[in-house]
């Protein structure tokens, strides 16, 4: 349900949060033993078990070279499944509460405008010193992606940032092209003063104990999350956005766009996950985000309603018939989706162009431009047609491509 | 393609019936509705979710209402909900069903009763709510009865059913323990012309204690619902659907313009609320398999106009937006428009760029045909007066009487 929607940034936060049902606990501890025969039992049923699907291919095979990885880990409990099937899995943010704690390393594939994988750890187990296993390092960090380390800022969060500081460790001896992506995760019943505060604190401490363990310049960014709003896609959007080769460029078309059609904000969007892979060059704007994230949910939503079945031939025979007597891709102005959306406000209207499969434009317009709409068209179809040929570049050369190799082209910006 | 005008002309054509309709119309009617249930069961979050516009997650903030919250919503021209909030906890409970038992329960539209379903004390709860529809049947037998069952979110998705159903026959097994300890208290009393006397369809004197046990069952409507997704607008829009003044006309003339301007589906959503007030279907549109579609548009507008709220920093209950157009290709157009000024139109069309234009036209020049929906003015057609039942006097596009809908006499 996309319905239970999120509020604006602006929204004053309810702090009184004694109503929020308890979780089911389910039973979090699990003998090393146990999770031996767990991890065995994964291997088995790899490929058998993916729900999706998509067939999840073994990481010590080299086949998945160049997919970018998005590694997820953190305490148990601090809420990294429930952030995956939100972001991933379009699963309401409140049945998360039914979610059980993770027992083995869950990875996702998902194909969208890029193909990339998600992988969702276990709290309870630390790969890096395991009594019962050791893990294959080179299987899991190899890959070109970000390490996201989830913090939940309602919980004492020192042994979590200690866990964190040695996989930084780790992973800036012998895996320095990851980048590390932390989340201060579950703010939502903080208020926005508290929130501040705490991102302040687990910055300072980190670094401090990164500085003590000898590491400076560790790439690592903090995030203010949680799955009861946008905030975790906007976190996502700047994660994923790191992993893109020539993100630049798309953020140039974008820029000319606005420039061209007189647009205050242009994003584009995967559709799939509402996360936003490039953005026009004006600053960031939380707000702008949010309206244009939600009317992408809209059209989802408007789409699976009346867009998701099929007419009957008679429908189609009546509709081509007289007096149009033309196939209905004749009658169509534009074989993909476009809308808009009139703000009572000022008029400004808002604009969302399909560009494939995966991607829509959407796009905050200037006041008035509602008449001049179909001039607007024509110049959106040239940059949807530019945007189009990059991905289909993109994706070309992603199968050629190793991960070193993407790596090299990364901070373009 | 037909103009809407030309097609739907006739609806208009005069009827002798129209001067005796005036007076009735001329009425805006009154509902009181009650809204009842344990502390913390949801009232005042389903209040606040329906007609002030808040999002589920707003609700947290509510403080426990303090004995009666009595609001006015004006929904449509002609039809104003009294609700009545009326607070859970037991001392209240208690004083509603001594001290204040005729003036809360005399002259009740409908009681809109909330339970929990993660109460922790559901017998508890079930004896109140015995009390209160004894009470009920006693000052207003004529009352419908809707039961929520509330915060099925807090099920798992594996269990909700079988919840929901134990749910629904406790409150089934109880309510007609109610109307049996009224019917006792009845025969014992000899009381019953007394209790029956708001009674607008019993013969007149003709009430004896036999009788009244027939028709003491009182006809419940129960529904699953939650604040976090579209149950609670399907749950209310079924509860003011039977309420709305003039649905037959709203009904016929939505049918003409659908046909008119050659539409797939039409939903007439009220402005504030985004309950669905009226729809129609084409054939083809039958075929869609998303039977739970009238409250999830509501629910995605309304969401909608929050979000648009926290960007233009306009009131919540402002207008939000005024148009709304969506072209899937080859799939189908649909828009959102201002419509009257009580109301929003939801049309969608098969594909194509000419039938969007000129479907466009059309529903802007059918604005005037449905300016009854705005106050309480004569609407192209006749009226009945209460307790007839309608249903006979009106159909197909042409001339023909609409009733309104006979819902017991206005409370004032
Ligand atoms: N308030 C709040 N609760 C959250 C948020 N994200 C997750 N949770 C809750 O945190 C609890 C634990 O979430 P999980 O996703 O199972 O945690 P995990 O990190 O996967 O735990 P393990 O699998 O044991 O490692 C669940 O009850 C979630 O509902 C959030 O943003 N805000
Ligand atoms: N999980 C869940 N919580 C709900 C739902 N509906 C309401 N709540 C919560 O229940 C709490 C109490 O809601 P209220 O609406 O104040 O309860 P009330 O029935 O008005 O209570 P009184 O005024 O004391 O009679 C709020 O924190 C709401 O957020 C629901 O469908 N699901
Ligand atoms: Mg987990
Ligand atoms: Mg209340």
């Amino acid at each position: 349900m996309s319905s239970s929607s999120a509020p604006g940034a602006g929204d004053p936060v309810p702090i009184d949060d004694g109503d929020r049902p308890s979780r089911p606990r389910p039973v979090r501890f699990i003998s090393p033993a146990v999770l031996n025969l767990h991890r065995v039992y994964e291997q088995d049923q790899q490929r058998i078990q993916n729900k999706d699907g998509v067939k999840v291919p073994d990481p010590t095979v080299a086949q998945v070279k160049g997919k970018p990885r998005l590694l997820i880990m953190g305490q148990k409990g601090s809420g990294k499944s429930s952030i995956s099937s939100v972001v991933f899995h379009k699963l309401p943010a409140a049945e998360t509460l039914f979610m059980e704690s993770t027992a083995r390393i869950q990875k996702d594939s998902l194909n969208s405008f890029m193909e990339f994988q998600v992988w969702d750890f276990p709290g309870q187990i630390d790969i890096f010193n395991n009594p019962s296993y050791s893990f294959d390092l080179d299987a899991i960090f190899g890959e070109v992606g970000a390490l996201i380390w989830v913090i939940d800022a309602l919980d004492d969060y020192s042994e979590s940032i200690s866990r964190l500081n040695m996989t930084v460790v780790h992973l800036q001896r012998s895996y320095p092209h990851i980048t590390i992506e932390v989340l201060v995760h579950k703010v939502d019943s903080l208020t926005e003063d508290y929130r501040g505060e705490i991102v302040r604190e687990v910055e300072l401490r980190t670094l401090d104990e990164l500085g003590d363990l000898g590491v400076e310049n560790a790439p690592i960014s903090f995030h203010l999350t949680s799955i009861y709003n946008h905030s975790i896609f906007e976190a996502f959007s700047k994660v994923i956005q790191k992993l893109i080769p020539r993100l630049g460029q798309l953020e140039a078309m974008l820029t000319s766009l606005c420039r061209t059609c007189r647009f205050e904000k242009a994003y584009l969007f995967d559709v799939n996950t509402k996360i936003y892979i490039a953005s026009d060059s004006t600053p960031e704007d939380t707000t702008s985000y949010v309206i244009c994230s939600d009317y992408v949910d809209v059209i989802i939503d408007l789409t699976e309603v009346y867009g998701s079945w099929p007419r009957s031939q008679q429908w189609r025979d009546r509709l081509e018939g007289e007096p149009f007597n033309q196939t209905l891709e004749e009658q169509v102005g534009c074989e993909w989706a476009e809308s808009v959306m009139v703000l009572a406000d000022s008029k400004r209207p808002i604009m969302l162009r399909e560009v494939d499969r995966f991607l829509a434009l959407v796009a905050i317009m200037k006041e008035g431009s509602y008449d001049k709409m179909a001039q607007i068209n024509m110049n959106v179809d040239v940059v949807v047609k530019g945007l189009t040929d990059f991905f289909e570049i993109t994706r070309a050369g992603e199968k050629s491509r190793t991960g070193q190799e993407m790596v090299g082209q990364l901070p373009q910006n | 393609m037909s103009d809407f005008d030309a097609g739907t002309g006739a609806t208009a054509g005069g009827s002798a019936a129209l001067a005796a309709a005036q007076a009735q119309l001329k009425k805006i009617k009154k509902q009181k509705v009650l809204l009842m249930g344990k502390s913390g069961s949801g009232k005042s979050s389903m209040r606040s979710i329906i007609f002030s516009n808040y999002v589920a997650k707003d609700t947290r903030r509510l403080g426990a209402t303090i004995d009666i919250d009595l609001s006015h919503v004006k929904f449509l021209g002609n039809l104003t909900l009294n609700l009545w909030d009326c607070g859970g906890q037991e001392a209240f409970m208690e004083n509603y069903l001594s001290q204040q038992r005729s003036h809360v329960f005399s002259n009740v539209g409908v009681l809109i009763y909330v339970f929990d379903i993660k109460s922790g004390e559901w017998e508890r709860d079930l004896g109140t709510y015995v009390n209160i529809i004894s009470a009920l049947v006693q000052y207003s037998r004529e009352a419908q009865v809707f039961i929520l069952i509330h915060k099925m979110d807090l099920v798992a998705r594996n269990h909700r059913e079988a919840d929901y159903e134990a749910a629904v026959a406790a409150v089934r097994r109880k309510t007609a323990e109610a109307c049996a300890i009224v019917r006792r208290l009845r025969n014992d009393s000899g009381a019953a012309t007394k209790l029956s006397s708001s009674s607008s369809q019993q013969p007149p004197g003709g009430s004896s204690s036999g009788a009244g046990d027939l028709d003491l069952d009182v006809d419940v409507q129960f529904f699953a619902t939650s604040i976090w997704d579209q149950s609670l607008y399907k749950a209310w829009a079924s509860i003011i659907h039977d309420l709305v003044p003039n649905l037959p006309i709203i009904e016929t003339q939505l049918a003409s313009l659908g046909q008119a301007v050659d539409a797939d589906e039409i939903l007439l959503f009220e402005r504030t609320s985004f309950l669905v007030v009226s729809k129609w279907t084409s054939q083809e549109g039958d075929s869609n398999p998303y039977g739970d579609r009238f409250e999830r548009m509501s629910n995605i507008l309304k969401a909608w106009k929050h979000t648009c709220s926290s960007f233009t920093g306009t009131p919540r209950n402002a207008e939000q937006f005024s148009d709304f157009e969506y072209r899937m290709g080859t799939s189908f157009s649909m828009f959102v428009t201002k419509f009257t000024t009580n109301t929003f139109i939801l049309v969608c069309l098969p594909p194509g760029e000419a039938r969007f234009n000129s479907a466009k036209l059309n529903v802007a020049a059918a604005r005037p045909w449905f300016k009854y929906l705005d106050g309480p003015v004569v609407p192209p057609g006749s009226s009945q007066g209460p307790g007839v039942p309608a249903g006979s006097g009106y159909g197909g596009g042409g001339g023909g009487g609409a009733g309104e809908m006979g819902m017991g006499p206005p409370e004032n």
